[in-house]
């Protein structure tokens, strides 16, 4: 899996997070039995070994930013509440209860007592404290957890178990960024290590397993801790986690992965490309498919200025119902996989369905295109003044299987209503510093994962003020306001509004929900994931 | 002699200093920089403001110029300081000390495995009774060395692995998972090897020194290994330094099929996050690796051409 949220989608990304599942499968997710069916009741002991397809790289829940870090963060570290996959709730869990200023600046948490660290340091209001000022101290390298706590002032311990976490400015997105990983405590004494020590040595956290060992780019060791007594009341059972063991290895070959899955030699994979799928589920093998929370799989669209073809009013709103979304997913993707609906993932928090102002309709584009003054060619590719209506779209191979075929069909797709799209493969080496100049007219994002709307702050707001009165400007505003309504209702409105903006305009264009696959032996029963989509080993156990 | 030694260390040293300047130099070209990419991975930098990031490359000493940046990793590289990954934190040195240990077991397995495959085929090849069992293993080394070393692993974690259950297809636990990447890796090797071996073998039997010790009446046997394999040995030893650097270019992808934790696997993911101290770090371990391997060739010809001695103690 790959980054998290604020996963990008290169890269590591392949690995990326997963997700939130699928809305079938949510109904799986906390309740029932994911893997394996139903299959008598649950028996403590036993090891899983699971493969990954890359090193989780560092162990440090709080530095960490791929998948994989954070997939065996939440195995170790516990956070202050909870999210509800189905619901998309955030329920207590550290914290019994909270209360939010309605100015969202100020977050007041009342701790559970009773709480140790796997050091047996107690886990209080001061740990809080330490805990929130480290992440804000790492900086740059929390980049997940810097993040979410931007405009920190401070936390006041106000008795041991009530702490009182205050911003400078509005911050609504802070409450749900507490159940993540990203923000989860070790215990104050492994705060004093220095970060590259935190990465490399096992971290100290509260959770129901404790790092045994770590081999970098061979395995990662876990095992239980039996006096764990305050899991998550989203978990299915209390006390100590069933299995005796979880071995996290690397396995870095895709074909390999399955391979190693189907014989035996493994119990879990993450990674499954939509090929192999077919071919695992005949031998019997239990498919976890999940669909990621927050931005889909999308071609992100350059904020520049500069680009005369791409910032022609009418350019990118053709593209965007040019684009056949169900015949990309039908062709070359599985049913695992569905057109997205928006620029959020159905399962995001604030999501609205706006099928309609993506649907697809050659027509429509043909008649944007036409009245922008762009005129077919000998060729059948539009041009404008001379200019032929051609676009670059960059592409960082992620290590999904049907990227590129994706991508060279959408350059079909577009090139019916007359748009030239040129497909540029890159290194992330390659890409990065145009990334970061706006050198670019399009890049294929596979997709950003986060259980809150305010991803699209994120991803889609400016980094410098926007000029006023520009379209990026009113989606500015829309997305700074709802990072500063406490009240849902009232903040889904916005995050609608801002969706709407953001499709209408063209700055990212839906493909389809990003989705990850997950493959289990059939005696693995009882794997869950989190609303954050990562994988929860908690509540499974193996049967025998 | 000792001239000869001193002169071949300076050259060392000078292919030391030229593999790390070139390499330095080929880093900062690249059009990103670690920093950059540690941060984010690729896209939206939006979560992690600038200022942060000058602060984090400040830390690393990526602000300074260029030519300052050169000349200190030098000193430190010159005292065995090859600085801290800027992915990991964790010092060059000892990740490299953590994972030689398997590469040079690998390497190790595969060399042993290359010569006995590739002498023998030569061997046999050359010398077999029968002309269609000659033509038929010397047909052998072209078509391993046309194997693609991806495509043999994964051929042979297929077959061997997942469908007899043989062996472990992948990990760092004992001679058990050595053996399939080590085969991997030693097939192309082999294959050269026995391509040389076979030509100069063939070579050797139409020398004098073959015909007197015949007419002084050796044995077959003996003309053969003592005589024609020891002349022959000559041109493949000179290659030992070439097979060297193969193995280590070669576990590149041998430990990536495999999954395999090792010096190449290290080296896949510090260039492809340009990570430039751990880059830096193993081109110096490679360039060192090499001179030696071939500095440890050079003295060993005298063992087997006592000629090649009195050339070189010969003060110019």
């Amino acid at each position: 899996m790959s980054r998290a949220q604020s996963l990008r989608r290169f890269g590591r990304v392949r690995t990326l997070v997963i997700p939130v599942l699928a809305a079938a499968l949510a109904a799986s997710a906390c309740g029932s039995d994911s893997a394996g069916g139903a299959g008598g009741s649950p028996k403590s002991g036993g090891t899983l070994t699971f493969a990954f397809g890359s090193d989780p790289t560092c162990l440090d829940p709080q530095q960490i930013q791929l998948s994989e870090g954070l997939t065996i963060g939440r195995e170790v570290v516990d956070t202050l509440t909870d999210q509800d996959p189905k619901t998309l709730r955030i329920v207590p869990w550290l914290a019994e209860r909270w209360d939010v200023s309605p100015d969202a600046k100020t977050f007041t948490f009342h701790l559970r007592s009773g709480v140790t660290f796997s050091d047996g340091a107690v886990f209080d209001a001061t740990a809080v404290q330490k805990n929130f000022d480290a992440v804000v101290a790492l900086g740059a390298k929390a980049t997940l957890g810097y993040a979410y706590l931007s405009g920190y002032v401070r936390t006041v311990v106000v008795d041991a178990h009530t702490a009182r976490v205050e911003f400078k400015a509005p911050n609504a997105q802070f409450l749900q960024a507490t159940t993540t990983p990203s923000l989860g405590f070790v215990s104050p004494a492994s705060l004093s290590r220095t970060p590259a020590q935190r990465c490399s040595q096992p971290p100290v956290g509260s959770g129901p397993f404790v790092v045994d060992s770590y081999a970098p780019n061979q395995r990662v060791t876990l095992s239980r801790r039996t006096d764990y007594a305050w899991a998550s009341p989203l978990a299915r059972h209390t006390g100590a986690a069933y299995l005796n063991k979880i071995v996290f290895t690397v396995v870095a070959e895709s074909g390999v992965r399955t391979g190693s899955l189907k014989s035996g030699q493994v119990d879990g994979i993450s990674q499954v490309s939509p090929q192999d799928a077919l071919g695992l589920e005949k031998q019997d093998l239990v498919l976890l498919p999940t669909i990621h929370s927050g931005i889909v799989s999308n071609l992100h669209a350059s904020p520049s200025p500069d680009r005369p073809v791409l910032r022609d009013p009418s350019v990118l709103p053709a593209v965007q119902r040019a684009i056949n979304r169900k015949q990309l997913v039908d062709t070359l993707l599985n049913d695992d996989f569905k057109p997205a609906t928006s620029i959020l993932g159905g399962n995001t928090p604030g999501h609205t369905d706006l099928s309609s102002l993506i649907s697809f309709d050659p027509a429509a584009a043909k008649k944007l295109l036409d009245t922008g003054g762009w005129q077919p060619g000998r060729d059948g590719i539009r041009t404008k003044d001379g200019r032929r209506l051609h676009l670059d779209v960059l592409w960082v191979p992620s290590g999904f299987g049907p990227e590129q075929s994706v991508l060279e069909l959408i350059q079909q797709q577009l090139a019916e209503v007359g748009i030239e799209l040129g497909v540029k493969r890159l290194s992330l080496a390659q890409f990065t510093p145009l990334y970061q100049s706006n050198a670019y007219d399009l890049f294929w994002a596979r997709g950003t994962t986060r259980a809150d709307p305010d991803i699209l702050r994120t991803i889609f707001g400016s980094k410098k003020p926007a000029a006023p009165g520009s379209a990026q400007a009113g989606i500015d505003k829309l997305l700074n306001d709802q990072n500063a309504t406490v009240d849902t209702t009232r903040r889904n409105q916005l995050v609608e509004q801002a969706q709407r903006r953001i499709l209408e305009a063209g700055y990212g264009i839906p493909v389809f929900e990003q989705t990850s696959i997950m493959g289990f032996s059939p005696k693995v029963k009882g794997v869950t994931f989190t609303a954050h989509s990562w994988l929860q080993f908690f509540d499974t156990w193996i049967a025998s | 002699m000792k001239t000869y030694l001193v002169r071949r260390l300076l050259q060392a040293l000078f292919v030391l200093w030229s593999a790390y300047t070139v390499c330095f130099a080929v880093l900062y070209l690249l059009p990103s920089d670690p920093v950059s990419l540690m941060v984010s991975a690729g896209a939206e930098q939006g979560s992690v403001d600038d200022a942060q990031v000058e602060n984090l490359r400040a830390q690393y000493g990526l602000n300074r110029p260029v030519a300052v940046q050169y000349v200190d990793h030098l000193w430190h590289a010159v005292r065995g300081d090859f600085g801290v990954s800027v992915q990991s934190g964790r010092s060059v040195t000892q990740i490299f000390l953590d994972v030689l240990p398997a590469t040079l077991e690998l390497a190790a397995a595969a060399f042993v495995l290359a010569v006995l495959l590739g002498v023998g085929l030569a061997y046999w090849g050359t010398f077999a009774r029968w002309s269609w069992a000659r033509q038929l293993l010397l047909s052998i080394p072209p078509f391993w060395a046309s194997l693609p070393t991806f495509w043999t692993g994964l051929m042979l974690i297929q077959l061997v692995s997942f469908r007899w259950g043989l062996l472990p297809a992948t990990g760092n636990d004992g001679s058990r998972s050595l053996l399939l990447p080590a085969v991997t890796l030693a097939l192309p090797t082999a294959a050269g090897l026995a391509q040389v071996f076979a030509r100069s073998l063939r070579a050797t039997q139409t020398e004098h020194y073959v015909t007197t010790a015949a007419a002084k009446g050796a044995s077959p046997r003996r003309i053969r290994l003592r005589h024609c394999a020891r002349n022959a040995a000559l041109p493949a030893l000179t290659l030992a330094g070439v097979w060297a650097g193969n193995l280590l270019a070669g576990s590149v992808v041998v430990e990536t099929v495999f999954s395999r934790s090792g010096v190449g696997r290290t080296t896949a993911t510090a260039v492809s996050t340009q990570d430039i101290p751990v880059v830096l770090g193993l081109v110096i371990l490679s360039s060192a690796l090499f001179t030696v391997v071939n500095l440890a060739v050079d003295l060993t010809y005298p063992l087997l051409d006592p000629r090649i001695v009195h050339l070189a103690a010969e003060p110019r």
